[in-house]
């Protein structure tokens, strides 16, 4: 590589951006492909980030290190790819239908569980079962069927522990909104860990 | 039926109650209402216990420290590589 700050890696505090390959195109990767569960995404969304780290160059001030600061871009881009799933949402099929079966879940009048979908205890409500491999893979696959926003909210949740106004604001839904998505999107993993568990 | 004993039936908003205190706040009537729910209903008691254990262990995955093997692969960071190079001696 031809650039004159390859002997001290990460040291210094400018932008070496002959290096960001090197040295962050793996790590952005990973940040990328846990938010977003689509390896073709993710790829597009490092590209993305290098390019707009380079047109900002001049913005970068070195106050936080080259890493953080390509990261901060990287995550909004996530941020508005979340979005854009959630406008994509009230038109999404799968939505509907998801809500129609967490609905299902209750008598319709007095919304208790009907007896084909009360919970049992199927051994995750202790600690120790949580180390299951085989329980994590099934999780795995129930998480991938939620709706996309449903995913989005939880997984900015759960992932970055962001605050509910940061998540409502980013993704442009209401707190109430908000609540109503955790629930179903909880209601309906539990079902499935349920039925392909026991 | 008053509210309350409206509550003691309400499995849905039980769980509705029981998220939202999980990872959010409620109110103080809101917590009334779900204790008295809670104290009659099995059903729900389970579903408690299951949503917090879901919720750990999503976090435990998602904290993992990620996989040293997931890595772009050489030839689409060459392509980068060139891009960026093309980019800068523009």
């Amino acid at each position: 590589m031809q650039s004159q700050n390859s002997t001290n890696i990460g040291l210094d505090n400018s932008a070496a951006p002959r290096l960001w390959v090197t040295r962050h195109a793996d790590y952005l990767y990973k940040y990328a492909l846990t938010r977003i569960n689509d390896q073709e995404q993710a790829r597009d969304l490092v590209q993305e980030t290098f390019l707009a780290g380079l047109e900002r160059l001049q913005k970068f001030e070195g106050k936080s290190t080259e890493r953080t600061w390509l990261t901060a871009i990287l995550k909004n881009k996530i941020i508005d790819v979340y979005r854009k799933k959630a406008s994509a949402f009230v038109k999404e099929p799968g939505a509907t239908i998801a809500e129609q079966e967490t609905d299902d879940f209750f008598e319709p009048d007095a919304h208790n569980w009907k007896p084909n979908h009360r919970p049992a205890e199927f051994g995750i409500e202790q600690t120790d079962q949580l180390e299951s491999k085989e329980f994590e893979l099934i999780l795995q696959k129930c998480l991938r069927k939620l709706p996309s926003l449903w995913l989005s909210v939880f997984t900015m949740k759960h992932l970055d522990d962001e605050p509910t106004d940061t998540i409502c604001n980013d993704l442009r839904i209401s707190p109430s909104n908000f609540w109503v998505i955790i629930h179903r999107a909880k209601l309906s993993l539990r079902e499935c860990l349920q039925k392909n568990w026991i | 039926m008053d509210e309350l004993t409206k509550i003691a039936y309400n499995c849905k908003k039980a769980t509705y109650l029981i998220e939202k205190q999980d990872i959010g706040e409620i109110t103080l009537r809101e917590k009334l209402e779900l204790k008295i729910h809670l104290a009659g209903c099995r059903v729900c008691r389970v579903f408690q216990l299951q949503s917090a254990a879901i919720n750990r262990m999503i976090r435990n995955m998602l904290h993992r420290p990620v996989d040293e093997n997931i890595k772009l692969d050489d030839k689409f960071k060459n392509q980068l590589q060139h891009l960026i190079d093309e980019q800068l001696d523009k």
